[in-house]
């Protein structure tokens, strides 16, 4: 491309020294730059003072509790169940509920295809990244967030970020034990799975179906994502 | 998009009397501004949150080089091509070279503040190509050949009625006799037109909140869902942003996502939070197959050494603008440019130029409710209050205004004079005051009050006078 660092012409090498020289520049005040440098390692390090919230440091009960209340008033609908086996079925009856055709797209993830979907036989699943027909998106998350409600994703092969956003109805399943108190704990799982610095093409925070404001002010739910989503929290 | 900046009075004045207009901003106090007190009242730390969020941008914009370095190495690393881009012409040539290479013809685009500031649509479609906004909002103020009046809801100058018939207008391929009622039926038809837009699009379009160094990502916060949409289906994404978007770590944007969308909206969290990283990778069924990230200075490294770097570290909630008297009262588009509010009136001189935004620091009552709300803590009315001195050391102002100013530096910089003018001034007020029944309906330099009520006269003595009578003993 021309206008990158690298392109032929040159003219991206001059346009980024003209705005990194008018920055340090502006920025000159601040100290030697070797005392700078050494401020940013040390921040990206880890060394920074933070804030937790205190509704953000609960045990693992006062977690899920908490996780529950927020996405229940973010319109979503929560099911717990015991163990992965329990899973198709909560599927099954959310659907009839809902009165949504039997049949989810999810990925490969190994937690869900683990699962002993032959137990609902009227259930059928399709496999890969969503199509635009899909009604109903099948999706395992990372982790929770306890402190909004949140629920962390991965893109990939295991979850592929379209069943997130294309179908109506977006089920997502979580593991109470990976439901974090706040943010900053939710991405220390992250780091945990990939090493610092290191994020998936898309790392997801969901936190209940899709939403509008922007007609006369009022709120309506299914603006271009899911109308509406199903968290299924595991226990066991 | 044109620059009606230095028109804000007679721009008001239209706003003013635009009876649709007025309805549609009657809801602010209730909506966002209500949201948000309840939204920090269930956050007990939310104000300890505000000085460590400004602690975040101030030690970030203090080492902005160092940030933006790394940001750029991780970011290449994970396969992203970055583009520096000092005005909004690069920019806006940078991302039509992007678009032609991947032979775009239809562009989806996710809500982006700085897209609107290098006026990239008009650009691309002016080469042919089709370019959808599809942030509902955005979606309604294009189809009218508007611009946004608001950073976070476009159309909030726009009524439910007027929605309806614009859909009608536009969506002519839809049954004419079809029920348009209900948001829920609008939102529905808007669902459904863009759904196909962003299945067709070859070129995603969408702005940043952040980008953080530690990992080289970008993130974008939405509702809808449309930034994820347009992100994941076209094989190209491509971020437009500004060099004051980075932030060093994820713990630093916990921080700061813990207070943008209380402070825009008062909810807890926006719906969607999006960390974007490189393009899509090996093995992946879905993601772009490319992934460019445009940075865009126009104007803002030139605040850095001074003391408007502290408007620097904006995160665009528009809170300002939700609590601003003079924005509740004309809207954004009185603004004259993409900035409306009190942060529009610090920015934009800086952005466009002092001469063409002068009126806009002077749009302001200094009623300090803005810099009140700010999560950042950006001394709103002290740098509109900047704006104003240099205006005036620029020779800005009008013969008039500067008379004025001067003779009243002149009385107010000699306390004998003053207090010899004002006791006189006074006297002679009272005295007149008597006559007309102790208030006057009207009286020069004053039209703006006694237009609508009769002004007190008076009663003929002044404040330092009373004063001193009080101290020494005089009784009340």
């Amino acid at each position: 491309m021309s206008g990158e660092n690298s392109g032929p012409d040159g003219s991206g090498a001059r346009r980024r020294s003209a705005i990194f020289d008018r920055i340090r520049t502006g920025v000159s005040g601040g100290g030697t730059v070797a005392q700078r440098r050494a401020a940013v390692d040390a921040r990206l390090g880890g060394q920074a003072p933070h804030l937790i919230p205190e509704r953000a440091k609960k045990d693992a009960e006062g977690r899920k509790a908490l996780f529950v209340e927020h996405l229940k008033g973010q319109s979503a609908t929560v099911v717990s169940v015991a163990g992965p086996e329990d899973i198709p079925e909560a599927i099954v009856s959310y659907l009839r509920g809902a009165n949504l055709p039997m049949r989810v797209r999810m990925g490969d993830d190994p937690r869900l295809q683990g699962v002993p979907w032959a137990k609902q036989p009227a259930l059928t699943c399709d496999r890969g990244r969503a199509q635009p027909g899909d009604e109903v998106g099948l999706s395992h998350a990372v982790a929770g967030v306890a402190e909004t409600g949140t629920l962390v994703m991965m893109s990939g092969g295991d979850n592929p970020v379209t069943l997130n956003y294309l179908p109506e109805t977006h089920v997502v399943v979580v593991k109470a034990s990976d439901i974090a108190g706040n943010y900053e704990a939710a991405f220390d799982q992250v780091r945990g799975r990939l090493g610092r610095g290191t994020m998936t093409r898309t790392v997801n925070l969901i936190s209940g179906p899709s939403r509008t404001g922007d007609i006369g002010g009022r709120l309506v739910m299914g603006a271009h994502g899911p109308r509406r989503m199903c968290v299924i929290i595991v226990d066991g | 998009m044109d620059v009606t900046a230095h028109a804000f009075k007679d721009n008001a004045k239209v706003a003013l009397a635009d009876a649709q207009l007025q309805r549609a901003l009657s809801g602010l106090k209730g909506g966002l501004v209500a949201q948000r007190t309840a939204a920090r009242e269930r956050l007990p730390e939310f104000e300890a949150l505000r000085e460590i969020g400004r602690d975040i941008k101030n030690h970030t914009l203090a080492n902005l080089d160092l940030y933006l370095e790394v940001w750029e190495t991780k970011a290449k690393a994970a396969g992203a091509h970055v583009y520096w881009a000092p005005t909004a012409a690069d920019a806006r040539e940078i991302v039509l070279d992007i678009c032609r290479q991947a032979n775009a013809r239809v562009v989806t685009k996710g809500k982006s503040m700085v897209s609107e500031e290098i006026g990239l649509n008009a650009h691309l479609q002016g080469q042919g190509m089709e370019v959808v906004e599809t942030d509902l909002g955005e979606y309604l103020v294009q189809i009218r050949k508007e611009t946004p009046s608001h950073i976070i809801a476009p159309a909030i100058h726009l009524t439910q009625d007027q929605v309806e018939a614009d859909f009608r207008r536009v969506h002519t391929h839809l049954p004419k006799d079809r029920v348009l009622v209900e948001p829920p039926q609008l939102v529905d038809e808007a669902r459904k037109i863009l759904r196909e837009k962003f299945i067709k699009a070859d070129v995603g379009i969408t702005g940043a909140n952040f980008l953080i160094s530690e990992t080289g990502s970008s993130v974008i916060v939405t509702n809808e869902g449309n930034g994820d949409l347009t992100q994941s289906l076209a094989k190209v994404h491509v971020v437009i942003t500004s060099i004051d978007k980075v932030v060093p770590t994820l713990e630093d944007v916990s921080t700061l996502i813990r207070l943008l969308a209380r402070s825009a909206t008062g909810q807890e969290i926006s719906t969607y939070t999006t960390f974007s990283t490189g393009p899509r990778r090996p093995g992946d069924p879905d993601g772009p197959e490319q992934y460019h990230v445009v940075v865009l200075d126009n104007g803002r490294s030139a605040l850095l050494g001074t003391p408007f770097r502290e408007a620097l570290r904006c995160i665009r909630c528009g809170a300002c603008m939700n609590h601003c008297p003079v924005y509740g009262a004309v809207g954004g588009h009185a603004y004259g440019w993409v900035y409306p509010g009190p942060i529009g009136a610090v920015i934009n001189p800086a952005l466009i130029g002092l001469k063409e935004a002068a009126p806009l620091p002077h749009a302001s009552t200094f009623c300090g409710r803005c810099e009140s709300v700010c999560p950042m803590k950006i001394p709103l009315p002290k740098l509109m209050r900047d704006w104003r001195t240099q205006d005036f050391a620029d020779g800005g102002g009008g013969a008039g205004a500067r008379l004025g100013l001067k003779a009243w530096a002149a009385l107010a910089t000699r306390p004998r004079l003053y207090h010899l003018a004002t006791r006189l001034g006074i006297a002679a007020l009272g005295m007149a005051g008597r006559f007309k029944g102790g208030a006057f309906r009207s009286l020069p330099f004053v039209g703006g009050w006694t237009r609508h009520r009769d002004l007190p006269a008076p009663q003929g003595r002044t404040f330092q006078q009373l004063w001193a009578e009080t101290k020494a003993g005089v009784p009340r």
